[in-house]
């Protein structure tokens, strides 16, 4: 049977010679990486895949919008147009601008509805040359989102492949499933307050309980990879980084 | 020395065609004046075989089932002549508007560039085409020569310096333009071509015809010269249409806008221009006369002008029409006109086209034409203000920001993937990948709550200790403020408020603190409004 196998091979391959290299070989995609600006989470993921869809879910105030901005900031910085479609409305520019995102390379889009924030994924993707198209979806309730048909993320997915374009979906929970690439959870574990710092900031002010917000520490789970198949079950799956708060973004108006 | 005429016969006819081109090809008559005294004016080969005669009553004509019939439209002949001299610019900076659909150009210096005299008429033949008509050309070595070949003979015609009166003797006299009068004194001596008034001796004939019968005769030896009356370019590009009957549904408008689009994205071409941006104006027919029309709106509009205008500006330069009448569309979809459309004028703003070549290692973004088109279409799903780059304003109210039109930049952009800088191939990387290996401190974001949520709270020495806010209660464990913020004061929008930044965390009905409510806990901004009197929430770090 193996022998009748070889043969039938060799005979396809004599058949094809001159035509076709290779044709039983796979043919490797080269898939171009890119940091995500954080460097425990580019540890643990290798970074984000061009071409390819990324979720980035957790619940609100674990980090996950931080981590959004610092991808944003990452693309525009490298002077490439990205696109924020904004499902719940709620972008925030100065918070945008101090997490590092060049506004002028930023096409935002405020949607209303969930239907709104498609529609708009599907336009975006149909024009091309962007290097990020984010879908933050973290406000909408997930049970919303999990109505959305699997042929919708296919669609996007098929869409994106072979594309430089990265898509980003940010939600409260996953629900491409096999249509991402990759997939992480975040979860905020603590956050930091400074009463250091803050009592310089309490004699300007003169006021006894001041304490400021230094930032908080977010743990980032890797749910899903296609760069991870095959690795050993005891491959660390996680990474710890930190979010701080940009003092003369926050704060820059005296108290 | 050399100069080319272009000629447009049956100018009136062609103008109509450049805008119907369904009609090259038939039977083709164009009436003049108001039923019942309309009279046909022009006419094609095809009509006059048809048995349609100039003069001829617009109701008489209409009999004729063979023949189209339409109005001449002066508005069309004087775009198509615009056009034209604008194909002419595109040959020969020299250009003289004889009359309308005629034009002359000097070609001193262009052979050079054209290789030949008749690859260079060849061109102008093209250019015309492209601008949707289709004219006769004459190369010679003076302007009337030029002309009267361009007149008199069908397609190109070249005349060899020396040989023009030779050239010019088959052409019938009547197309030197004597007068009436003279032109009756020839035919009265059996003078028919300009063969036959050549070989007349000039000094008799000047003291028989006077300056008049020394131009002819220097005409029809091909010996008139004469200095050429300069043109002036242009700077508008407008095309107006004016229509049979009135149209409201936006299929057939643009199909119309189709065409004018493509008649002044040639026009700009030959300049080598673009758009920057599209001005639009309706006429708009009255809505008294609009039978279909609601009474209880006829009255109120009826006050308001009849006219729609609108404008279109271009981030870019650029003059695809499909993707012009793309953007057009979106336009009129998001703001139609009131009412029903009697006649179209667009006018092109002039720009510089946008040229520029992408360098191998500046990052890919998006095609401009494609972008605004995508824009439009966003605007037209969301609403205009709400697609766009978002650009900080100079105020220190909390959340102000504007929003600018989005323009893609790669002419600015620097370059950032250099084979050299490339990093090395990613652990577990599909294919194996490269990764750009740069990290920054990452900096906490905030997500605004619009509108932002109203909020009870408790103070306990002066520092918020539990708020309830969009059904949910919870405690303060850790709040930093209160951070003191006013402003414009000396108007109606003046704010006055203490920030707090809180970490709250919630509680479920019961007291317990349950799963749900694990997930919304978090650190809020919060505000006491002092102009409200209330609390609010901001937002939250996220």
């Amino acid at each position: 049977m193996a022998a009748n196998l070889a043969q039938l091979r060799s005979q396809v391959e004599l058949a094809l010679a001159g035509r076709v290299s290779s044709p039983f070989a796979i043919p490797q995609r080269s898939v171009e990486i890119v940091s995500t600006g954080i460097s425990e989470v580019d540890a643990l993921t290798g970074g984000l895949p061009r071409g390819a869809l990324t979720e980035i879910c957790g619940p609100s105030c674990s980090g996950r919008t931080s981590f959004m901005f610092s991808v944003l900031g990452g693309r525009t910085s490298q002077a490439e147009a990205c696109a924020l479609v904004d499902g719940s409305d709620a972008f925030d520019p100065h918070s945008a601008a101090a997490a590092g995102i060049d506004l002028q390379r930023l096409l935002w889009v405020r949607c209303r509805t969930l239907e709104q924030s498609f529609r708009a994924i599907d336009f975006l993707l149909a024009a091309g040359g962007f290097g990020l198209i984010a879908l933050d979806l973290g406000d909408t309730p997930g049970e919303l989102v999990h109505r959305v048909p699997l042929d919708t993320w296919f669609r996007f997915r098929r869409a994106v492949e072979g594309t430089p374009t990265i898509l980003f979906v940010l939600e409260q929970e996953p629900h491409a499933k096999t249509c991402a690439s990759l997939v992480l959870r975040v979860e905020a574990e603590g956050s930091h307050w400074n009463v250091a710092r803050a009592a310089a900031a309490a004699g300007f002010c003169r006021h006894p309980f001041s304490r400021l917000l230094d930032g908080s520490e977010i743990r980032a789970e890797l749910i899903r990879s296609r760069a991870h198949r095959g690795l050993p079950a005891d491959f660390r799956n996680a990474a710890v980084f930190e979010t701080r708060e940009k003092f003369g973004f926050a704060r820059s108006r005296q108290p | 020395m050399a100069f080319a005429s272009v000629h447009v016969p049956n100018f009136l006819l062609q103008a109509v065609v450049r805008a119907e081109p369904d009609l090259r090809g038939r039977a083709l008559a164009l009436v003049e004046g108001d039923p019942p005294l309309w009279k046909i004016v022009a006419a094609d080969e095809g009509a006059l075989q048809a048995g349609i005669e100039l003069g001829m009553g617009g109701s008489q004509a209409r009999q004729f089932s063979s023949v189209e019939i339409r109005r001449r439209a002066p508005e069309l002949e004087i775009s198509a002549h615009a056009a034209l001299l604008d194909a002419g610019w595109s040959i020969s900076p020299r250009v003289e508007a004889v009359a309308p659909g005629t034009l002359v150009l000097d070609l001193a210096g262009l052979t050079s560039l054209f290789k030949s005299v008749k690859k260079l008429a060849l061109a102008l033949a093209e250019r015309a085409a492209g601008i949707g008509l289709r004219p006769r050309i004459a190369v010679a070595s003076n302007i009337e020569t030029a002309i009267l070949a361009a007149r008199g003979f069908p397609g190109i015609t070249l005349i060899p310096p020396g040989r023009e009166a030779e050239s010019l003797s088959s052409l019938p006299v009547e197309a030197l333009l004597p007068s009436a009068e003279t032109l009756e004194i020839l035919q009265r001596w059996g003078i028919r071509t300009c063969g036959d008034l050549a070989q007349l001796p000039l000094l008799p004939l000047s003291e028989r015809l006077g300056q008049e019968g020394v131009r002819l005769h220097e005409q029809a030896r091909g010996a008139h010269h004469r200095a050429l009356t300069l043109a002036q370019p242009q700077i508008s590009f407008e095309e107006e249409m004016a229509l049979d009957s009135a149209i409201t549904e936006l299929e057939p408008l643009s199909f119309l806008l189709g065409r004018l689009l493509h008649q002044l994205c040639a026009r700009l071409e030959a300049r080598s221009l673009a758009a920057s941006a599209f001005r639009l104006r309706f006429d708009l027919q009255d809505l008294e006369e609009q039978d279909d029309f609601p009474e209880t709106q006829k009255h109120s509009a009826s006050r308001e002008a009849k006219t729609y205008e609108a404008i279109l500006r271009l981030p870019v330069p650029m003059r695809d029409p499909a993707t012009l009448l793309k953007l057009l569309r979106l336009h009129l979809q998001a703001d139609p006109p009131y009412g029903s459309i009697r006649k179209i004028f667009l006018t092109a703003e002039p720009g510089r086209p946008r040229a520029g070549q992408k360098g191998l290692f500046i990052p890919d973004s998006p095609d401009p034409e494609k972008l605004e088109v995508t824009i439009a279409r966003l605007a037209a799903l969301v609403g205009n203000s709400n697609v766009g780059s978002p650009q900080p304003v100079d105020t220190h109210r909390p959340g102000e920001f504007r929003m600018a039109p989005f323009v893609s930049i790669p002419e600015e952009a620097r370059p950032v993937r250099t084979p050299a800088s490339a990093g090395p191939a990613s652990h577990g990387g599909e294919g194996g990948g490269t990764l750009e290996r740069k990290s920054r401190r990452t900096v906490i974001a905030f997500r605004m709550f619009r509108p932002e949520a109203p909020a009870h709270v408790e103070l306990q020495e002066g520092r918020p200790c539990r708020i309830a806010f969009r059904g949910a209660r919870g405690e303060v464990a850790a709040a930093s403020g209160p951070w003191r913020t006013s402003g414009d004061w000396w108007d109606e929008r003046g704010w006055r408020q203490d920030e707090w930044d809180a970490e709250i965390r919630f509680a479920s009905p019961g007291g317990k603190s349950s799963s749900r409510a694990k997930t919304q806990n978090g650190i809020y901004r919060i505000y006491y409004d002092w102009t409200r009197h209330n609390w609010f929430v901001r937002g939250r770090y996220d």
